[in-house]
């Protein structure tokens, strides 16, 4: 039983995780239709933002976690405006390769950069080594701390989207955009913060992996991950994102527990396939039809 | 400029549509039968490695180009093509049987995948060709008693008849014949009712179902014809690296194999082709550079910086690839002055959108 309890810690540690990517891939894909196979490396170049900030220029924890959130904001805001924007309309497919082309290119940009390079650094947080008990389960800090800060960030997305008016328009922007641009959203700017936004929330997964797998700079093959995390919740859902990453998380710290070696990093894919042949949408999945 | 008048009906479906195609293609391949003649070494081995991934693109074109299915696993192919081959050849089974073998459990797989396929669309078909080739690239990595894991296989090279080929003329004549046998029979392929039904899924599986058209037969059957093109790749690729093992076959390798689908030309049978030299042809230029760059520029990831762009450049200024480059400058120059910029503007998108179906 206690095992059991502590496993399932673990796993949904990890899966908070999965859930901030699968919920940065689920805020693109809502508002825009765009599968950002870059959210990971969005994710990877958070970790190394934190890094400058907290090792070469030793600020504290909660400065690094805003500069971070703050500088790929702007990333991701320009990487929109860039690369994004003159392809608007084209086919689904063709907007998926060109946030390939971006992943390769951010990747291979932090391995360039002077005091970036090809390393693996670790991260220094302030509840780094801690363990509690509370009766036979040991919770490790780090795993608390990482679920409380993925809990109050849902939070706060939560107010952001219910009650500020720029989350209503973002809303009504992924609902319709064409209805939107009619009442008078400039659904343009909104999709360029909603790519800020989501990479913002990279940043912040980066920054609470980064204590689990190190900052290097092919961590953001993680985001891989989060594919089957978004699938599993349903693509176009944001509670959905959250139930999915915990699910994978779960899923994969019992896999590596009780199944033979080499199920663990499978796990992921092989429930993303189950949930694929038997529920396409998810569990939280819209199913639209259109009518011909 | 060239007119052709249509003076009969066999004339649409004909292989070559005027003189002119024939003497450029006649010359493209004598140049390419003397070839072992007149290059060095080591051009003929990047000559060996265009062709395999002109095989590969060739199989990726029929299903992305031509079906509008998007793969995101055809590593996964690739890797079954391979260790077919090698296992096959181990045991002592000749090429001329173990290469048909490779294609079709290639082609199996392809049905495998082909069935998702049948209730996927768009993205959820990518993500699931992406789980496929991530647990084919484990159970690769994991069957030791059969792929030797980790530590790989040797593959030796190629006998035919009891002659080796494993000079270089030997299997870049193998390579070739096995690439223009692969370009002609798409080409007759995509001139009968099966191809003519690929394309109308494509275009709209809604009026493609109402004409008739078996969707999930033809999805699975494209799904298999792709599969096996790659397994035949595959099994090129492992003659002529001698050596595999399962982190060739990775998700980057599919990404690699799409982009030569997309930098060749979606929807051009020319685009694999050209595609494919690309790809081969990029790394060259680049270590090329590397020597006048900073030494941190110059690093590994000047590699992937470059791919990147290369990707974006191509998508957002040349959507259809270099084949539409050279489609663009012929109708410049056969119409000039006339040539107008909106001539090869897309008119119809092949992937509509996915929350709607």
């Amino acid at each position: 039983m206690n095992q059991v309890l502590q496993l399932l810690l673990a796993g949904v540690a990890q899966g908070c995780v999965y859930a901030l990517v699968a919920l940065g891939f689920v805020l693109i894909y809502k508002a825009t239709e765009t599968v950002n196979f870059a959210q990971g490396d969005l994710m990877m170049l958070g970790g190394f933002f934190a890094l400058t900030s907290s090792v070469i220029l030793g600020w504290p924890y909660w400065a690094t976690i805003l500069f971070a959130v703050a500088a790929m904001a702007v990333v991701g805001m320009l990487i929109e405006r860039l690369v994004l924007r003159p392809v608007l309309g084209q086919p689904a497919f063709t907007v998926v390769m060109i946030t390939i082309g971006v992943g390769y290119v951010l990747r291979g940009a932090v391995t360039m950069m002077p005091g970036w390079g090809t390393d693996t650094y670790t991260l220094p947080t302030p509840f780094s080594e801690g363990v509690f008990k509370v009766g036979e389960v040991i919770f490790a800090v780090q795993q608390v701390a990482v679920i409380c800060m993925t809990a109050a960030l849902c939070a706060l997305l939560y107010l952001f989207f219910r009650f500020s008016r720029l989350g209503v328009a973002m809303q009504a922007t992924s609902q319709n955009q064409l209805a939107a641009a009619y009442v008078g959203i400039p659904v343009r700017r909104v999709n360029m913060m909603i790519w800020g936004l989501s990479a913002g929330v990279a940043a912040f997964a980066g920054i609470l992996l980064a204590p689990m797998t190190f900052v290097h700079s092919n961590m953001g093959f993680i985001g891989l991950k989060a594919f089957p995390a978004a699938v599993v919740g349903g693509f176009g859902s944001v509670p959905g994102a959250i139930v999915g990453g915990l699910i994978i998380g779960v899923v994969e710290a019992f896999a590596g527990r009780y199944l033979p070696e080499g199920f663990k990093d499978v796990a992921a894919y092989v429930v993303v396939l189950v949930v694929l042949l038997l529920k396409p949408s998810g569990i939280f999945g819209e199913t639209a039809r259109k009518k011909v | 400029m060239r007119f052709l008048f249509k003076t009969d009906y066999d004339q649409d479906i004909r292989l070559f549509k005027h003189g002119g195609q024939v003497f450029w293609y006649g010359l493209l391949m004598a140049l390419l039968l003397t070839a072992p003649f007149t290059v060095g070494e080591y051009v003929m081995s990047q000559l060996h490695f265009i062709f395999i991934y002109s095989i590969v693109g060739l199989g990726l074109m029929l299903l992305v180009g031509f079906t509008g299915q998007i793969s995101l696993g055809h590593a996964a192919f690739l890797a079954v093509g391979a260790y077919t081959e090698a296992l096959l050849q181990a045991k002592g089974v000749p090429v001329f049987i173990s290469l048909p073998c490779a294609a079709l459990f290639s082609a199996a797989a392809g049905l495998i995948v082909g069935l998702p396929a049948l209730r996927l669309k768009g993205i959820y078909l990518a993500i699931a060709t992406l789980a496929f080739n991530v647990i084919v690239e484990e159970v690769i990595t994991r069957w030791e008693g059969l792929t030797g894991g980790n530590s790989g296989l040797h593959v030796k090279p190629v006998e035919l008849f009891g002659v080796k080929l494993d000079g270089d003329a030997g299997f870049f004549y193998l390579c070739l014949g096995l690439t223009v046998l692969s370009i002609l029979a798409l080409m007759n392929l995509l001139r009968s009712p099966t191809g003519r039904a690929f394309v109308a899924i494509r275009d709209s599986e809604i009026s493609a179902s109402c004409m008739g058209v078996n969707l999930a037969k033809y999805k699975t059957l494209a799904f298999a014809i792709s599969a096996a093109l790659t397994g035949i790749g595959g099994a090129l690729y492992a003659h002529k690296v001698s050596f595999i093992s399962p982190e060739q076959f990775t998700l980057l390798q599919s990404i690699e194999l799409i982009t030569i689908v997309i930098l060749g030309g979606v929807g051009f049978l020319h685009g694999a082709v050209l595609g494919a030299a690309f790809l081969i042809v990029l790394p060259q230029l680049i270590s090329l550079a590397k020597d006048y760059l900073p030494a941190n520029v110059g690093s590994s990831g000047l590699q992937a910086v470059v791919f990147g762009l290369v990707l974006i450049g191509f998508i957002i200024f040349e959507p259809l690839g270099l084949y539409g480059r050279w489609l663009k400058l012929r109708t410049w120059f056969e119409l000039f002055p006339f040539y107008r910029k909106g001539m090869f503007r897309r008119q119809k998108s092949y992937m509509k959108s996915e929350r709607l179906r």
